[in-house]
């Protein structure tokens, strides 16, 4: 904590910089380093420094916590898929008995065939942890805390301490969070918005009882857990950068992450505020959400209060967060195609211009999600305004994408893949935006399955893909070793062509009124001509399931067996390609470089090689000529 | 927090049960010292898959919209539904201009420039007047489709003025109940507090609410005569969704909510045009309320108005059914009464 007010931007002062860590560690830590840089085989020395407990549990090296919100968001995600075989399995084949499911989910799938409270409970968890757990959580937290540190060139995050806490408290709020799938009356059920009064009172679901406290305790960590990581981000970019790292200088995977933890710091909050808000209607009696409710043969005494309120404030969370989830993919995403094309990204300010007019917008769009409550239309016509004017900085970022491929020498890593993958979600779930936004079609469309082809591939498949491209990518620099390419060529093709099955035949069904959140579609004659989309739905999406055994099985092979990597295998231009292979507290083992020049100089006229390091000094030729 | 790290390990030691198990592979594989470099022959195949990529997913599009393009959008039978239906194909040709050639340009780099060695990538770090370019389409273009996106979205919202038939859709879990506002046009009040054994929406003594008609299972409605649908809900948020109308509102409890529309098509003729006698036009509930979200409906019957008048003939005025209750009540007041004499 000290180092946070101390003069950080010298890094000739490097001992200062090792925040978060006692000051005796700090100088211990630098002349291990130094040692480091001397001789070479002395993981055995470096073993006795740190207990096995220190190292890999409560850690607080920037590195190893990456790895943990990694390994938790890979194991969350696991499970949220499999919920997802599961309700999709009923949607294909309603009624139909798997005897598979009796065993694992016991009452809730009697005779093979699954409840319909806990077809909601399964939905509801699943929304929440892959929205939650997997891509803000875990997305953010394995990528900002390996590469904040890594590319603007510090020795770690301003507090270790407050990292590592905020590791833990995500962890806690997962444990939680799953341990309330197998409580005795269910999960949460009320959909991953939870709007009241379904979400507050025990006699409307089973699901509204335990299950929904747990639901609020495990999201009131992970809220602890978002804004100890967010603040710390928002620290160590502002303050820690090395000698020569202005903001424009700074590579667009660290934009993303600073505008996301803004985003963050400002939006969950509120998500907080509206979650107070429901504890105390649910527990204490209070009626911020509640009014003239009749349920369970009884006149309830709550007055006066609205659910809209809630919806308000959920939302103003809720849109940021679609943003806090694609952000810093889109960031990752930057980095990785920039480095494949061999160019440099195309408009770089304009990159980050568009960054920050998203996250401007999407504080003031959040009505969009309300057309149809009763919302003076009025106020509904300023939401379809803003809404449609984030396409613009939307539209500015993947036509920039595209550029940047323009006469590029496109290296086809699994990471590349993964990043123009993740372009083209960006953009087939993006442009059903212009009319989700539009209230006039909204009335139809709200909250049938148009809504969830869209959201699944502009927020979750992108996502989820620029995830993907940063695993891929990074692997080496998490584990000194690189993954398989030829599993990760069938791993992308595979999870790319089951995504568009999945979720394009989606937005035909909405079109047709299919409901979202329905248990089965049999009970409306109108829709039984739509039974075989559901059927070719949910094999693809078995597809694109068994297809995360390739990526699972790379993964955890390469950790262990996978090819050593070198020092900088992608060729990347990157402070975090100038650290060791092998990890060391403080990254660098002399002195933390110094920058010179912007991120991205790949394929520069005059030079020999296709890409230039962060840390070369620019030449006089390059000054004359303006460069920065 | 220990089920966790136990669950992490688990699939550590799965993981090494499957690394021993190809322990040949993985020979094979340390070996291969070019792990991390795609080399040319990858660069080029990747290249090309992205344009059989292309192909079949834009063939699985087309086949999509050829198999189930006649059900999307089933004929619109409102008023407004029309222009909403315009208003939605004008932005689905406009975004699927873009999304097709933004994927084919796309596809393309892949292809064209795929990786070689020796090769080398041009450096183009920006250009003012492409990026202003793109900036400025959109917004034109957006600005067109603002304006009329919020010409159709007031034209729906504030329909004229003509006096329109006032109906209450009341939702519960996990049913709807329609009540219609009878000669006087005006709908009696209600408070929550009363509802009760034989008033399930809670109706308080109120001369206006004598005339009103209470119908379960289904509701009527008069072809080319505006109808203003007022929405409550008793427990939870439910949302009142009309497909074939292209209408749709939310049942908030604590409040009343409203949406009017025209419907032009009856349910015979709408039959016909289907050729599909069993066709029925429905409400459904689409915001989630529970278990039985997925099964609450009630059907919709369009007609003439003669045919109209006759139907709500047929209903009984809760001034008719509180009047038979009563009577009930004292017949079986009477019985036990008798009952008790007779013992
Ligand atoms: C294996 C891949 C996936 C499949 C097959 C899948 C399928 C589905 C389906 C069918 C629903 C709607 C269920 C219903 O409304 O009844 C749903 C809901 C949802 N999914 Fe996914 N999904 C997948 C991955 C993801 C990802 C990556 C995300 C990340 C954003 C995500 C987020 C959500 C959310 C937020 C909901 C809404 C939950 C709710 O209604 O409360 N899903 N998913
Ligand atoms: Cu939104
Ligand atoms: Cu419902």
């Amino acid at each position: 904590m000290s180092a946070m007010d101390s003069n950080n931007t010298h890094p000739e002062h490097d001992v200062q910089i090792l925040p978060g860590v006692h000051q005796h560690e700090h100088a211990h830590a630098h002349a291990h380093a130094h040692a480091h840089a001397h001789a070479h085989d002395h993981d055995d020395e470096h073993e006795h420094h740190d207990t096995f407990i220190t190292k890999y549990i409560f850690t607080q090296d920037h590195k190893m916590i990456a790895k943990q919100f990694l390994m938790t968001a890979i194991f969350m995600a696991v499970i949220a898929m499999l919920m997802s075989i599961v309700f999709r399995l009923q949607l294909a084949w309603p009624g139909k008995s798997f005897p598979i499911l009796e065993p694992i989910l016991g009452k809730w799938a009697p005779g093979g065939v699954l409840n319909p409270d806990f077809y909601l409970a399964l939905v509801t968890i699943h929304g929440t942890i892959m929205v939650f757990f997997v891509l803000t959580g875990g997305l953010s937290g394995t990528f900002s805390n390996l590469l904040i540190p890594l590319q603007i060139g510090a020795r770690d995050m301003a507090s270790g301490f407050l990292n590592m806490l905020s590791f833990w408290f995500f962890a806690a709020s997962s444990v939680i969070m799953l341990f309330s799938v197998t409580i005795e009356s269910g999960p949460a059920s009320g959909g991953w918005t939870i709007y009241p009064p379904l979400s507050a009172l025990e006699q409307a679901m089973p699901g509204s009882g335990l299950g929904m406290t747990l639901w609020l305790i495990s999201m009131t960590l992970f809220i602890v857990s978002s804004l100890l990581g967010s603040l710390n981000y928002i620290v160590t970019i502002i303050n820690l950068r090395t000698k020569g790292m202005s903001m424009t200088r700074l590579p667009l995977t660290i934009w993303a992450f600073l505008v996301t933890a803004i985003l963050g710091v400002l939006s969950f909050p509120v998500l907080f505020a509206a979650a107070l808000l429901l504890i105390f209607d649910r527990s204490f009696g209070t009626s911020f959400y509640l009014s003239d409710i009749y349920i369970g043969g009884q006149a309830l005494e709550h007055n006066g209060g609205s659910p809209i309120l809630y919806e308000h404030l959920f939302w103003f969370l809720g849109h940021p967060e679609v943003y806090i989830v694609l952000l810093p993919a889109l960031g990752i995403t930057s980095e990785v195609i920039a480095t494949n094309a061999r160019k440099p990204i195309f408009g770089y300010r304009a990159m980050i211009a568009s960054i920050l007019g998203i996250a401007f917008l999407s504080f003031i769009v959040w009505g969009h999600h309300m057309f149809i409550t009763g919302m003076n239309p009025f106020l509904g016509s300023v939401f379809v305004f803003t809404t449609l004017l984030i396409a613009i900085p939307s539209a500015v970022k993947a036509f920039n994408y595209i550029t940047t491929l323009w006469k590029g020498n496109i290296q086809f890593t699994p990471g590349m893949l993964f990043a123009i993958g993740l372009v083209s979600f960006f953009i087939t779930g993006g442009v059903t935006g212009l009319i989700l936004g539009d209230s006039a079609l909204d009335i139809n469309l709200h909250d049938t399955y148009f809504v969830v082809a869209h959201f699944h591939l502009v927020m979750g498949s992108a996502a989820i893909f620029g995830m993907f491209a940063g695993v891929y990518h990074w692997f080496p620099k998490m584990f000194g070793r690189v993954m398989n390419k030829k599993l990760g060529f069938a791993h992308f093709w595979l999870t790319f062509a089951g995504a568009y099955g999945v979720f394009f035949p989606m937005h035909f069904l909405g079109l047709a009124g299919v409901p979202r959140r329905y248990y089965s579609n049999t009970e409306f004659p109108i829709f039984n001509d739509l039974v075989d989309i559901n059927v070719l739905v949910t094999w693809f999406a078995i597809l694109a399931a068994v297809s995360q055994i390739i990526f699972l099985f790379n993964f955890f092979f390469s950790v262990f067996r996978g090819q050593k990597s070198s020092q900088n295998p992608w060729k990347s231009n990157t402070l975090e390609w100038t650290t060791p292979v092998e990890h060391i507290h403080g990254n660098w083992p002399g002195e933390i470089p110094e920058v010179h020049r912007w991120a991205y100089d790949y394929s520069k006229p005059d030079r020999e090689e296709d890409f230039v390091l962060q840390t070369t000094p620019l030449t006089e030729k390059e000054i004359a000529e303006g460069a920065h | 927090m220990t089920f966790l790290i136990l669950a992490v390990i688990v699939l550590f030691v799965l993981a090494g049960i499957r690394v021993m198990s190809i322990a040949a592979l993985s020979a094979e594989l340390r070996n291969n010292r070019k792990d991390d470099i795609i080399t040319d022959a990858e660069n080029r195949n990747q290249g090309n898959l992205w344009v059989v990529f292309l192909i079949a997913f834009f063939g699985f599009c087309a086949w999509q919209l050829y198999a189930y393009g006649d059900k999307i959008l089933p004929e619109a039978a409102s008023a407004h539904g029309p222009a909403i239906d315009n208003l939605f194909y004008t932005t689905l040709a406009l975004i699927t201009v873009v999304f097709i050639l933004t994927h084919i340009v796309l596809v393309f780099q892949a292809y064209k420039h795929a990786g070689k060695t020796g090769k080398r990538a041009t450096y183009f770090a920006h250009s003012n007047k492409l990026e202003l370019i793109w900036t400025v389409i959109p917004a034109v273009v957006l600005t067109g489709l603002i304006a009329y996106g919020l010409t159709v979205w007031n034209d729906v919202i504030y329909p004229g003025d003509k006096q329109a038939t006032v109906i209450e859709l009341y939702s519960k879990q996990f049913d709807w109940t329609a009540r219609y506002a009878g000669k006087d046009n005006t709908l009696g009040r209600s408070d929550f507090r009363t509802i009760g054994e034989g008033n399930d929406l809670g109706l308080i003594e109120d001369s206006k609410s004598d005339d009103d008609i209470i119908v379960k299972g289904e509701f009527h409605l008069v072809k080319g005569e505006p109808v203003q649908f007022k929405f409550r809900s008793r427990d939870v948020i439910h949302s009142a969704y009309m497909p074939h109308f292209r209408a749709q509102m939310n049942c908030v409890p604590g409040m009343e909510t409203m949406f009017e529309f025209t419907p032009t098509i009856t349910t015979a003729e709408m039959r016909e045009k289907l050729n599909n006698p069993e066709f029925n036009y429905v409400l459904l509930c689409n915001k989630i309320c529970g278990a039985a979200h997925y099964n609450m409906q009630m059907d919709i019957i369009v007609e003439s108005k003669e045919d109209n008048l006759k139907w709500l003939a047929e209903q009984k005025t809760w001034a008719q059914t509180k009047a038979a209750a009563t009577q009930t009540a004292a017949t079986n007041q009477e019985s036990t009464a008798t009952a008790t004499l007779d013992k």
